[in-house]
């Protein structure tokens, strides 16, 4: 605990700070300033601690999260600044996994509703939704005891035409024995989105299982006997690959496949585009140039929208064409997992409600072994496997809802609180690399799974203007990938830099109006009970409320006006529209003048009633 | 003249209309003294096209055997594309659309001929007099008084007649300070801060010279809106270097010597060419889809026109901050004071004044601010961004204000009465429009050109129930407070509903507002519901107990 620290705001220039006290616990930093507002870091949020050098007011500690919250603190006394920082180094480095906050995080929940909540989430339910096991796909026991492949999981659909030594065959000859399985299956096109690794093809190495592995596939799809392989590097990438015996499928050795290379950078491209953005973004004063060509050097939209091109022609070729597709990366578990997960997206409905976007986290990337320890690096390890993949995921996604604001069922704080949790290592779901992982730590024993705490609070979470029936249950969807229609996340890199954001939010006045709507529903129904109740028989009574439920627009006309000063409308409203900007403390005044002084420094200050005349 | 002299061509058969997101459709082409009119000749959905002759910013035509085609680039944005059979009707409407779009003399244009179909339940060229406005301001302070000084525009041809003064300062010495002032601008009031009495006003640049010419007047008559030992802002929107020289052409500034009460700070804010250049960059890249990531993004920088809307909502913070945060009066001017000065005036208002918010309080603040305040629309808005003259008095300064109350919306989507839509239609007349409203440069050519009489106003049309509840935002809910943007970067966002209006598909999102609205509205009835069977109850109630 240390008192009379000092909280900066990042972008502010005129040193305009909180002060209160600094405590540590097992698990958070917590800051409480003196008017008791509370700020609780997470530990495991925790992505670097800074020590800046010593100033007049004290010792300065830069805090980065993960979820991209910046703090800035200062520490009156050094020494107090160099124990707090030596703690933080400890405590947000993890050795071991059983370390890690969700082995002692403790809902208060029985261990009947742990066990129901795990089963939430089933994907075996999930692939007799999609129409498998059907005529031409069946559940394979290969990988049974994860012996063939350890970061598949144990459960996997194949071609019913692929038989055990051809998995097995297929199986050697593709990295880290990722081979061909099925991924999403499209019912009404009867072609599916099948995913693997590269082949260890090397210049000229091939394989007559994973030949016939790929045939099964291609003719497991009676619609159409062509089948796409995209591989989701670029090509040079692919290309360098051959000479350390791995590479990509040349088309002459496999029949009726369309090769495409699509081009998305690897993860270490993607670790340093996040930090040029943050960069960027972090910069105080900055310039619009600065920050257009900032955006533009750091290359993170055009790979967002490299993601989001390769979904979309993934989408194309099952809805448009009926073609079944496979698509690889180098392990396939980073941009495999990406535009699989993106493509079915596209295709089918489900995925854009609450339940079938946990369903798809769960298949496409928990069950299919994206490395989330490594990723987003749960435990202390080598940083050059820390890659912003996921995030790329949440953030194509959040571009859709954009552009279709009544298709998902879920809003823009379902995909934050996903982002927050998948970094938090407060539940068990994101724990490890695999599966066969997980189950070694007995997660399912020992920790919880998010998604019912999720479900529990999917009020939040729900988007007011979804319209299921936007789409039809499997109809594409297709966005413009011109450039212009991708945005900076303002909510998601500066979601707790208050000052950026509009002051008044539209999204929140609809969705709580939306939410006082159902509960006046309910009072309605409530007083229809009772003056039913009250009128007993007289008939003449209902008549007329039967009126009022059949055109509710003129009873507002026609009712007197005297009412309204009888029964004061539902107070509400107003406590939904909160108006951060006419707070003194929230507004930009006194960094506007001290920007001009910056920016400007032969002019006047405003801020200290100070002039220099410059002529 | 005589329009059908212009039109050789009066009609095209067979003519194939395109347009980005549509279908092409096949119809009859017209072409009349105002209008290009295409219309589908199917049965089930004819489909019409207005284009005035006026909202034309540049036309190109192309052959390819005896097919022409005819490229028309609005300046509402938009392009279309005209495929005409036969390469004489395509010339002749070629030649005759460039002639009629380029009429010279203002008394030829639209609005002296249109006659509306409406009626007109109040004259929109008699809602907004400055006489109202002073009858209000008297009502909280008798430190200002209306002048007539400028009855006859002989003082300053770019004011309206009548202007609003310091009490203490009389006529003959408004003469004499309009002498000492850029086009005779004189200071007059802008704006009163009613919670603090402070003022803001705005002029042109003072004529001091290279040899420091002064005017006592001039001093006094600034100096008059000051609180006794409380200091004033002198916001002058050109670089100081550029004042200076503005010294050897007869310009200059206030010097601290003659005004030490006064404190002077140069913020700076683009000139008109500048950007019109700006203007016609973003379009461009707004306007080709075949951009990647990175040259979309080092287009959309190098067309700067963020920079210009992020500087000038930082001036116009500046200027609000002197008057409600320091309690100080400011004076706001530039060069001649009718472009960037009240860019600032007009800015600051909406931040400072709820009133200024509201719809009708909008158009008020248009008219007073760029109308009678002299901004030469009729020279700025001349051309839009595919314009290839290069005129060099053509400016979107207009459209930048828009556009900056449009950023200010955002991030206060509640606090506005109006929606985007009424920005945008604003935009829109003032580049073409059948109404006289944005016609003539300022009051003394309105009023040479007889606008009042013979053309109808904007505001009659807006104003009308029917069209208001059009521009109406429902979210809107009165809040008195002063609001501050924010002008970081990452906190302004290009107007899409201008640049991208024609270059991509909106349907979903007019959808979504759409169902916004909807659910807003839904809300208001149930709660009228509610509470009427609250009513009902509360009756039978008593009712019960009575008996």
């Amino acid at each position: 605990q240390v008192e009379q620290v000092k909280l900066l705001d990042r972008f502010s220039t005129s040193n305009k700070s909180l002060t209160g006290t600094l405590y540590l616990t097992a698990t958070h930093l917590l800051f409480i300033d003196s008017s008791q507002r509370e700020t609780w870091i997470l530990h495991h949020h925790i992505a670097a601690v800074e020590k800046l050098p010593l100033t007049t007011s004290g010792c300065p500690l830069v805090i980065q999260c993960k979820n991209f919250r910046i703090v800035h603190f200062v520490v009156p006394r050094e020494r107090d600044c160099h124990d707090i920082y030596n703690s933080l180094l400890q405590l947000s480095r993890t050795a071991k996994y059983e370390e890690l906050y969700a082995f002692s995080y403790n809902p208060k929940q029985n261990e009947s509703e742990q066990v129901k909540g795990w089963q939430l989430i089933d994907l075996a339910e999930e692939y007799k939704r999609m129409g498998v096991p059907n005529d031409y796909w069946q559940l394979s026991d290969a990988n049974r005891d994860y012996k063939i492949c350890e970061t598949y999981p144990r459960e996997l659909y194949v071609p019913r035409t692929a038989s055990k030594p051809i998995i097995v065959g297929s199986s050697k000859f593709r990295s880290k024995g990722r081979f061909p399985v099925l991924s999403y299956y499209h019912k009404n096109k009867e072609a599916a989105i099948c995913r693997c690794s590269q082949p260890l093809s090397g210049f000229s190495a091939r394989c007559l299982e994973d030949e016939h592995m790929l045939q099964a596939i291609s003719k497991a799809n009676p619609s159409n006997r062509y089948m796409y392989v995209m591989d989701t590097r670029p090509k040079l990438n692919a290309m360098a690959n051959r000479a350390a015996g791995k590479g990509y499928e040349n088309e002459d050795n496999y029949s009726n496949i369309r090769f495409q290379f699509v081009g998305i950078e690897n993860i270490h491209v993607m670790r340093s585009s996040l930090q040029k953005l943050l960069e960027v973004s972090g910069t105080r004063g900055l310039s619009v140039n600065d920050f257009l060509s900032g955006l533009e050097n750091s290359g993170w939209l055009r790979h967002i929208k490299a993601v989001l091109d390769a979904a979309v022609f993934l989408a194309k070729a099952i809805a448009v064409e009926s073609a079944s597709v496979l698509v690889h990366c180098s392990d396939g578990w980073d941009r495999t997992s990406q535009v699989c997960s993106l493509g079915a997206l596209l295709l089918d409905s489900y995925y854009r409600t609450i339940k079938g976007f946990m369903v798809l986290i769960e298949k496409d990337w928990i069950s299919f072994g994206h490395k989330f320890s490594d990723r987003c690096c749960q435990l202390d390890g080598d940083p050059k496997e820390i890659s912003p993949v996921f995030t790329q995921f949440l953030e194509s996604v959040w571009n859709l809802t954009e552009q279709f604001p009544q298709a998902f069922e879920y809003n823009e704080a379902f995909l934050l609180q996903i982002h927050e949790h998948v970094h938090s290592c407060q539940f068990g779901n994101f724990l490890g690399n695999c599966q066969k992982e997980r189950e070694e730590l007995k997660l399912k024993e020992k920790t919880y799974s998010l998604w019912p705490f999720l479900l529990a609070e999917q009020k939040k979470y729900q988007n007011p203007l979804y319209n299921p029936d936007f789409s039809p249950e499997l109809t594409l969807l297709e966005p413009n990938t011109v450039s212009f229609n991708f945005k900076f996340w303002r909510n998601m890199y500066h979601q707790f830099d208050r000052s950026m954001h509009p002051r008044q939010s539209v999204f929140n006045l609809i969705m709580n109006t939306s939410e006082q709507n159902k509960q006046l529903e309910e009072d309605i129904k409530e007083l229809e009970a009772k003056i039913k109740q009250r009128t007993g028989r007289s008939d003449v009574v209902l008549v007329k409320e039967q009126e009022q439920t059949a055109h509710p627009a003129p009873v507002a006309l026609k009712s007197p006006p005297c009412f309204q000063k009888e029964q004061p409308p539902m107070p509400v409203n107003d406590a939904m529209r909160t108006i951060e900007g006419s707070n003194t403390a929230d507004n930009r005044y006194s960094e506007l003048v001290s920007e001009f002084s910056k920016a400007e420094p032969a002019v006047v200050s405003l801020e200290y009633g100070v002039a220099r005349m410059t002529c | 003249m005589e329009f059908a002299e212009l039109i050789k061509t009066p009609r095209a058969d067979n003519v194939v209309l395109h347009r980005p997101f549509h279908l092409a459709v096949e119809g009859t082409l017209c072409l009349t003294g105002h209008h290009l009119i295409f219309s589908s000749r199917r049965q089930d959905n004819a489909e019409e096209l207005w284009l005035l002759h006026s909202n034309i910013d540049s036309i190109e035509k192309r052959f390819v055997g005896s097919l022409g085609t005819i490229v028309i680039k609005c300046k509402d944005l938009r392009i279309i594309q005209l495929d005409i059979p036969g390469m004489e009707e395509c010339l002749n409407i070629a030649s005759s659309i460039e002639a009629l779009s380029t009429l010279d003399s203002v008394t030829l244009m639209y609005p002296f001929f249109y006659r509306p179909m409406f009626e007109v339940l109040e004259d929109g060229w008699s809602s907004f007099l400055l006489e109202q406005e002073f009858e209000l301001l008297s009502s909280v302070t008798n430190e200002w008084r209306l002048s007539c000084v400028n009855k006859d525009f002989s003082v300053c041809p770019s004011y309206p007649p009548v202007v609003i003064v310091p009490k203490s300062i009389d006529d003959e010495a408004l003469r004499k300070v309009a002498l000492f002032r850029h086009g005779g601008r004189f200071p007059v009031l802008s704006y009163y801060h009613k919670k603090n009495g402070m003022a803001m006003m705005r002029s042109s640049q003072p004529l001091t010279g290279t040899n420091g010419r002064r005017c006592k007047e001039d001093e006094k008559l600034i100096n008059a809106t000051l609180r006794s030992g409380r200091r004033g802002f002198v916001i002058d929107t050109r670089p100081l270097t550029v004042a200076q020289q503005a010294r050897a052409k007869g310009g200059g500034f206030e010097q601290e010597v003659h005004y030490p009460q006064w404190r002077r700070i140069h913020k700076y804010i683009e000139r008109f060419n500048i950007l019109q250049e700006s203007f016609i960059k973003l379009v461009e890249a707004c306007n080709d889809q075949s951009h990647n990531m990175d040259r979309w993004l080092s287009k959309l920088e190098a067309s700067n026109w963020l920079t210009h809307i992020k500087e000038l909502l930082t001036a116009a913070c500046l200027a609000a901050q002197c008057i409600d945060r320091e309690g100080a009066s400011v004076l706001v001017h530039g060069s001649e004071g009718t472009d960037s000065t009240l860019q600032v005036t007009s800015l600051a208002q909406i931040i400072l004044d709820p009133r200024c918010r509201t719809i009708h309080g909008f158009e008020a603040l248009v008219v007073r601010e760029w109308l009678q305040a002299g901004h030469p629309f009729q020279q700025r808005c001349a051309q839009s961004a595919y314009s290839n003259s290069k005129q060099k008095w053509e400016a979107p300064v207009f459209l930048l204000f828009l556009e900056c109350v449009w950023q200010i919306h955002r991030q206060f989507p509640c606090s506005f009465e109006f929606n985007e839509h009424f920005l945008i239609m604003l935009f829109e007349h003032a580049y073409a429009s059948q109404f006289g409203t944005f016609l003539g440069n300022n009051e003394s050519e309105r009023a040479k050109l007889k606008l009042p009489q013979k053309t109808m106003s904007l505001w009659s049309w807006v104003n009308r129930p029917e069209e208001l509840s059009r521009f109406q935002n429902p979210l809107y809910e009165a809040n008195s407070l002063v609001i501050w943007p924010s002008v970081a970067p990452q906190s302004l966002q290009l107007w899409e509903g201008v640049f991208l209006r024609w270059n991509r598909p909106s349907r979903f999102l007019e959808e979504a507002e759409e169902e916004r609205i909807n659910i807003i509205r839904y809300n208001k009835e149930l709660q009228a519901k509610v509470n009427a069977l609250r009513r009902q109850l509360a009756e039978l109630e008593t009712d019960g107990e009575v008996q």
